[in-house]
């Protein structure tokens, strides 16, 4: 099911800096058609259902319609993504709905330490095999315990 | 009225303002590996003053792999040794592996999965009494992975996570780490590297990459004294199953057209293992995962009449002594025997959800028994919502009755269960073998350099060290970031000089543009023409005739010399006409360019599998004429090459050398 823009919700982010889903598409598929100020996708059979773009949609105009080769119509699973959970919502073709929770983070946005609290290394470390944090925590990086072709 | 899909124009192409920039590290990718690259390097280069660039073709946020999440991390050691974690590698890719390279992902991967938990990505733990609480609940109770506190295994080295925002996550830190390079640190979006520059004055060495904006009309020429390529696995190379919109279904992510092993033989660099191949048996159509089935919830798969294909064909798999003999079979041979069934028509092939589930049932009550559908569900909707909403389409509750798998199309990678990618150099170390150091003897050693000086490889472009994984790709780039980080400075006074100058580079990158604007008249439809061929044109040709002539689907796999002969004729006419692909717009130059990688990849594959003359990967492909494996000949690496200047090929054989002691497996 490729992705889908719903024409009466998608605003074309207001033509803002960013169009959300033209931003996020990791197979550059979401253009904005800027003249309708509508945004679609250029080439749905490349489109690999990620749902990044119906995540990150602001208005909720976008959804996916299953891949009509092997998906008969009707099921759907729509989600709604916060910041610390994410709900999913699955109707089936013969009207089965389920509903799922499911948490996506436990920080912040924003908030990832990539220095995860160590200091810089020391560059005379630079010919070893430890990593910053290794070196930072005094850990050495183990060896085979035995050697087979020695 | 909405548009009418065949052909939506893209973004105009229009003659492209060239950029060109300096930097000491060039990161090409945005995924698991590149993150882990930059988060490891910055904290190196920072103090060595070196300048880093990073290209990514789509939005690091969702880029690469793992850009629609994870639903486990399949690399956590843990409580096992590293040796062991080898021997499984080892075991699963048929005997033939890097070792140290392995050695090194599983002393290392550790350290970056706690990292993940760090950065707020929940990692479901099991508590004292044994029940299971999902990431945010243990992180609410502190149990961590750092303060000891025990992973939900699914596998012996899986662990289960809430990874809807796995990508996201990883990718913020790495956003984070290289703000903190100030103007020495530079993220480029939509910037899609399709190859290395190459030095004027020193043969063998790269000095960066270009590329363009898929965004804007503009060449990107980035000199750099060190270049990862670390650009994912190979995708859409075999025509898939699906033949419409559900093409886009690909198991592995479809935007991987094997752009780092192009540029890798585009640079004279030597790949290895580049026959092997993964094909992964999965739910059919939608491809979701089953991992978790068949690890965590003990579902079973039979033919079409509830019979255990493994256990029926038992004796069969003893041909493949000591590789069926694991304690766990190799993939490839677990699915030697579901095709067995499938060409002697008992398929379908089912995975019993329902026995599983309605076992648990028996144990549980209501509520335990929601959660653990819930949990079902969950490992879907984290990596592939598409079996999710195929489950839904075709009112499936796996309660209640069982779901088709099937052996996909072919994919290439070095990070998954595959081992396909770049000849790598090992860690300086004493217990590795002289022999593997070799080659970069005159180049120097350096950890995850390719055979051509300057070039680091991570995560899926380093062949012969597969089941890294996420975490393991993750590592892989931290650690090769660190190998270049003093490559750089080691090579201070090295200035970058590619061989072409910035026009040539701009006619040869977006020559599909300029030759379609040259012949665009020439008829009244523009996908018709015959003065050039579309990429979609050019891919569908490669899809068809590797599936029909290099063991694709059409043949069960299998192929012998004399078909991949002749496939090979029909490439290298392919190959011709590929030089007069032509694109209308950005997006379509974009795929032009992958197509040109997917068609260097696929011959590498097709001479491999030549050159192998044996069956190494019964159940991945077979070579008809040498149908069993022949470990007292090709218990050994393969690697390709060609020769930059006269394009000429090249095959060897380098022998394997077994580090870690027997038993074979763990």
């Amino acid at each position: 099911m490729p992705s889908y823009v719903n024409p009466e919700k998608c605003d074309g982010c207001k033509g803002g800096e960013k169009t959300a889903c033209m931003y996020i598409c990791p197979n550059d598929l979401m253009i904005l058609d800027t003249e309708a100020m509508k945004a679609y996708n250029q080439e749905p059979d490349q489109c690999w259902e990620c749902y990044s773009c119906v995540k990150i949609c602001p208005q909720g105009a976008i959804a996916v319609r299953h891949y009509a080769d092997f998906a008969p119509l009707g099921g759907t699973c729509q989600p709604m993504r916060g910041t610390t959970d994410i709900m999913w919502t699955i109707k089936f073709r013969n009207g089965v709905v389920k509903r799922f929770k499911f948490p996506i983070r436990t920080t912040p946005e924003g908030e990832a330490d990539p220095t995860l609290g160590k200091p810089d290394p020391d560059l005379s470390a630079i010919g070893d095999n430890r990593l910053f944090t290794e070196v930072a925590d005094g850990v050495t990086p183990a060896v085979p315990e035995a050697v087979a072709w020695k | 009225m909405g548009k009418i899909w065949s052909y939506n124009p893209g973004l105009p192409c229009a003659e492209p303002e060239i950029v060109e920039k300096e930097t000491d590290l060039l990161f090409v990718g945005g995924g698991m590996a590149c993150c882990g690259a930059a988060v490891e390097a910055v904290r190196w280069a920072k103090p060595a003053g070196l300048k880093i660039i990073l290209c990514d073709k789509a939005a690091l946020e969702r880029s690469g792999a793992v850009a629609m999440g994870l639903s486990a991390i399949n690399t956590y050691i843990g409580e096992n040794k590293v040796d062991d974690y080898v021997r499984m590698v080892r075991c699963d890719l048929m005997g033939i592996i890097r070792e140290d390279l392995s050695f090194d992902v599983g002393r290392h991967v550790d350290d970056s999965v706690m990292a993940f938990e760090d950065w707020g990505l929940p990692i479901w733990k099991k508590t004292e009494d044994g029940k299971t609480l999902d990431g945010a609940e243990a992180k609410a109770k502190g149990l961590t992975l750092r303060s000891g506190a025990k992973p939900v295994r699914s596998g012996r080295w899986q662990i289960m996570i809430n990874g809807e925002s796995y990508k996201c996550i990883v990718a913020e830190a790495a956003k984070n780490a290289m703000e903190q390079m100030g103007e020495n640190g530079e993220i480029l979006e939509r910037v899609f590297i399709v190859r290395p520059l190459m030095d004027a004055n020193e043969p063998n060495r790269c000095c960066g990459g270009v590329g363009f904006s898929v965004r804007e009309n503009k060449l990107y020429i980035i000199k750099a004294k060190a270049t990862l390529i670390a650009t994912g696995g190979a995708v859409n190379i075999f025509r898939p199953r699906s033949i419409s919109e559900g093409q886009g279904r690909a198991w592995y992510p479809v935007w991987n057209p094997g752009t780092g092993y192009a540029m890798v033989l585009m640079s004279g660099g030597k790949l290895v293992l580049m026959e092997n191949r993964f094909v992964p048996a999965r739910f059919k159509d939608g491809y979701g995962p089953v991992g978790a089935w068949f690890l965590l919830f003990k579902a079973r798969a039979t033919n079409a009449f509830d019979e255990d294909y493994i256990a029926k064909h038992k004796g069969e798999l003893e041909k493949f002594k000591p590789y069926s003999e694991a304690s766990v079979i190799g993939t490839c041979l677990r699915n030697h025997a579901m095709l067995i069934e499938m060409k002697e028509g008992r398929g379908p092939i089912y995975i019993h959800t329902e026995w599983a589930l309605q076992e648990a049932m028996k144990t549980m009550d209501k509520k335990e028994f929601k959660k653990l559908e819930a949990e079902a569900w969950e490992d879907f909707l984290d990596m592939c919502v598409t079996q999710a909403g195929l489950w839904a389409c075709l009112n499936i509750e796996p309660e209640k009755v069982p779901s088709e798998i099937m052996p996909t199309e072919p994919y290439f990678l070095g990070s998954h269960a595959g081992c396909a990618g770049a000849w790598c150099c090992p860690p300086d170390e004493d217990w590795v073998p002289d022999q593997y150091k070799e080659p970069w003897k005159d180049l120097g050693l350096y950890n995850r350099m390719t055979t051509v000086k300057g070039m680091f490889c991570a995560g899926d472009t380093v062949g012969a060290c597969g089941h890294k994984f996420s975490s393991g790709a993750h590592v892989e780039g931290r650690i090769a970031a660190k190998a270049m980080v003093k490559f750089c400075l080691d090579n201070k006074d090295y200035t970058p000089t590619p061989k072409e100058n910035p026009e040539e580079l701009k006619k040869e990158i977006y020559a599909p543009w300029y030759r379609f604007e040259q012949y665009k008249e020439a008829t009244t439809v523009y996908e018709v023409n015959p003065n050039y061929l579309l990429p979609k044109q050019i891919q569908h040709r490669l899809m068809k005739l590797m599936d029909e002539y290099v063991a694709g689907i059409a043949t069960y796999y299998q192929t012998n010399k004399i078909m991949l002969e002749r496939g090979l004729e029909l490439l290298t006419m392919l190959k011709e006409d590929m030089q007069v692909a032509a694109a209308r717009d950005l997006h379509e130059l974009m795929r032009a360019w992958e197509n040109i990688h997917r068609v260097w990849t696929a011959e590498a594959h097709l001479r491999h599998v030549l050159f192998r003359e044996e069956t190494r990967y019964p159940g991945y492909y077979y070579r008809a004429d040498f149908p069993d494996i022949d470990d007292q000949n090709w218990k050994c690496f393969t690697l390709s090459s060609i020769d930059p200047e006269t394009g000429e090929w090249k095959m060897e054989k380098f022998p394997y050398i077994q580090i870690i002691p027997d038993p074979l497996g763990p």
